[in-house]
């Protein structure tokens, strides 16, 4: 008894490393951006006072005057930069202008020589309720802002969830293209790759080693020099458009680069390793001698194909279908410098709100959504894998 | 053999653990971050390589693409692995107000009066002015364009274009090309009206627009004849002209311009001696040998009038080139760029 729990934490003992980078570098990055999404503390910590007369006002009329006594004393609190830029940065997000508002206004409140009457005097704009709002809405710790902006939606000023303008939405476009280009890639893949891995597998000495290093070869290679490298060959005075005129094939030259027809090619080929070595992997298993057994219980070849080698090796284009696309929702240089207007994927949103406006918030729920639906499609990969295994 | 293998896992945990906390103790070299290409290339013979022997200690340098979210990053985890960085004039600002930099010390820069308005700062010295003009390639288009209408016009000069992504010039390109002065551009443009018309004006070139976003692009399309003509930075054509001889032209009328300044990251390591770099590659002598290398303005006067004729022709700041050119408004697009980015991707998405 006592030796089998002291193996059973041995055993652990050997898979705490396995485990402390697990939850180091998977579990606590993913826990601290879901919950970036959804906490909203940065303005509530700042402006104590104000949070309790602003639940009085009607967000209609102009705002009270214990409002702006509340919230000038709030702001000469303030004594820590970075905090205060949070604050304004989250402010400013939803309501633009806060930016230069709030710096023309502390600079004020920190003039000894001449102090402001009330804010109203230091800028105009403290009369309008939009950004009096704008801050009443902000005061909660907790929000669904962000998650419910990451997929089009908001509240309107009764608190109730609705559409949002058409020119603020942008969202669920690139979201539904994101999983369209990454389905489209995956089946080029499938169709390439698996007749791929059927013919390497089906060879052997030098010349499996050949195919086998023509796939293995891009993948050791930088992504970005791959996607260049498209670039040149894809562009219209390009080695694709100058050949086929060369040999009388078209007049004139072919669009394609800017366009979905540029990306696709090229995510292609990037992502096509990923499936045609789990295929390979999969169909080198089976026996050989498999094949000419139902040729010779006469099964002609397509037959012999459908009923055998392809229900053997589906497993590996399974799983060779998942891990293309997934790793290319996340694709961001490639369709960057090879696609078009109409072929920026969700993490160019992404990298823009968490590098260009430091809105951690948005980033955090639009990362969420695409890891929720991502599973979603993982879950029913599983559902069909089991039902496979279970029919066996 | 149990308690062998016992103490040597514990030894081994040990000794990773100690190695990992040893490691942050080793001392950081003075590390300055620009912004790669050309540019940097010369920064490094100008300002990295002499002033890393007048130290007499290795200097470090990185390139970085912007982002005020990246140095945001870096201040908040605490002991950033930057200590001077150049930014543009929005990160400066935003950054400023977030306390994401230290102070400069003006008194080592020389004082504030030995520079351009613009370029001084509480929290940043300018480094260099900068234009995003049209450019076109001379060997292709005999008469070139001189205006944004022509860069619209693609009935007179039929072709593709190219701008960069995202709306920051883009939408101030566009109310020039519909015959907003240079005086008004940004009242109109802070308006609901104003953001609606250059949307309007972007509708009619959208089909004929490639978008750039890395600042080598735009020099590739014009090369390869992908496109007729592109904004871009003013130092990229100029320095591809000199390396590699060709006759790319930059349009200084309607070029929107901005100062980038040097800042030192908040509790950055080497603090003092990114200071002394910012003060050292603000020196005259020293700025004064960029133009030869990239064209860029200089924000030391004095800097400024020792650069020789030839290269100051090509300068944003040339009194020739500035007098139709457009400062930016960085006020407006710390308020905005939020916004109007997330309205800019959903008229691309249309």
């Amino acid at each position: 008894m006592s030796g089998g729990s002291s193996r059973t934490g041995r055993s652990l003992l050997l898979l705490a490393p396995l485990l402390v980078f697990l939850i180091g570098f998977f579990v606590w990055p993913l826990f601290s951006m879901m919950s970036q999404a959804i906490s909203d503390p940065a303005v509530l910590r700042l402006l104590p006072r104000s949070a309790e007369v602003i639940g009085d006002w009607d967000r209609k009329s102009p705002p009270t005057m214990p409002m702006q006594a509340a919230l000038v004393e709030d702001l000469k609190a303030v004594d820590d930069d970075q905090a205060l830029g949070d604050m304004v940065r989250r402010l400013n997000s939803a309501r633009s202008g806060f930016r230069t508002l709030m710096s023309k206004t502390t600079s004020a409140l920190a003039d000894p020589a001449n102090p402001p009457a009330d804010l109203v005097s230091i800028d105009k704009r403290w009369e309008k309720p939009e950004f009096w709002i704008a801050i009443a809405d902000a005061l909660s710790p907790y929000t669904d802002r962000n998650l419910l902006a990451a997929v089009d939606l908001g509240r309107n000023a009764a608190g109730n969830i609705e559409h949002l303008p058409a020119d603020q939405s942008v969202n669920r476009v690139i979201l539904v293209r994101t999983f369209w280009i990454a389905a489209l890639v995956t089946f080029f893949c499938a169709c390439i790759g698996f007749p791929y891995a059927i013919i390497a597998a089906s060879l052997d000495g030098w010349k499996r080693d050949l195919m086998l290093g023509a796939v293995l070869l891009p993948l050791w290679t930088s992504l970005l020099v791959r996607t260049a490298a498209w670039f040149i060959l894809l562009q219209e005075q390009g080695l694709i458009n100058d050949l086929l005129r060369g040999i009388g094939l078209i007049d004139a030259p072919l669009a394609l680069i800017f366009n979905r027809t540029g990306v696709i090619i090229a995510m292609t080929h990037v992502l096509l390793p990923f499936m045609v070595l789990p295929i390979y992997s999969v169909l080198i298993t089976i026996p050989k001698n498999l094949m000419p057994a139902a040729a010779s219980l006469g099964a002609p070849p397509l037959r012999a194909f459908l009923r055998v080698l392809l229900p053997l090796s589906l497993r590996g284009v399974a799983s060779g279908c998942l891990l293309v696309f997934i790793s290319a929702i996340g694709y961001y240089i490639t369709p960057a410098l090879i696609g078009g207007p109409g072929d920026q994927m969700i993490s160019s949103i992404i990298a823009f709100y968490a590098t260009g406006s430091a809105n951690w918030g948005m980033a955090g729920a639009l990362g969420m959504v695409l890891l929720v639906a991502t599973l979603v499609l993982y879950s029913v990969y599983a559902r069909l894998s089991n039902d496979e295994s279970g029919r066996r | 053999m149990k308690t062998i293998m016992k103490s040597g896992i514990l030894t081994a945990a040990a000794v990773v653990l100690s190695a990992s906390l040893a490691l942050p103790a080793l001392a950081r070299d003075l590390t300055v971050v620009s912004w790669g290409g050309n540019y940097q290339d010369a920064q490094r013979n100008i300002y990295f390589k002499p002033f890393s022997e007048k130290l007499g200690k290795p200097v470090l340098d990185e390139a970085w693409d912007g982002g005020i979210g990246v140095i945001q990053s870096k201040v908040k985890a605490g002991a950033p692995n930057w200590d001077a960085v150049q930014v543009e004039a929005e990160e400066l600002a935003l950054g400023c107000a977030d306390g994401l930099y230290e102070k400069i010390d003006w008194d080592k820069m020389g004082g504030k009066d030995k520079f351009l308005d613009s370029a001084v700062n509480d929290c940043g010295v300018g480094a260099i002015v900068w234009s995003t003009a049209i450019a076109y390639d001379g060997a292709k288009l005999k008469e070139g364009p001189t205006s944004w209408a022509d860069f619209w016009n693609v009935e007179k000069f039929p072709g593709k274009r190219s701008l960069r992504k995202g709306p920051k010039y883009t939408l101030e390109f566009a109310l020039l090309a519909d015959g907003v002065s240079k005086d008004e551009l940004y009242d109109v443009l802070g308006t609901d009206e104003g953001v609606e018309r250059a949307f309007k004006k972007l509708d009619e070139l959208k089909s004929n627009i490639v978008w750039w976003e890395s600042g080598a692009q735009p020099l590739q399309f014009l090369a390869s004849g992908e496109v007729a003509m592109t904004s871009a930075y003013n130092g990229r054509i100029t320095g591809i002209n000199r390396t590699e001889g060709k006759n790319f032209k930059v349009v200084f009328p309607g070029s929107i311009y901005a100062v980038d300044s040097w800042v030192v990251l908040k509790d950055a390591e080497n603090k003092d001696a990114a200071q002394d770099f910012i003060a050292f590659a603000s020196l005259p002598d020293n700025q004064a040998k960029l133009p030869e290398f990239v064209a860029y303005g200089l924000p030391n006067k004095e800097a400024a009038s020792k650069v020789p004729a030839e290269f100051a022709k090509d300068l944003p700041t040339d009194p020739a080139n500035m007098t139709d050119s457009i400062p930016l408004n960085v006020d407006f697009w710390i308020d905005n760029a939020e916004s109007l980015t997330q309205r800019f991707n959903a008229w691309l998405a249309q």
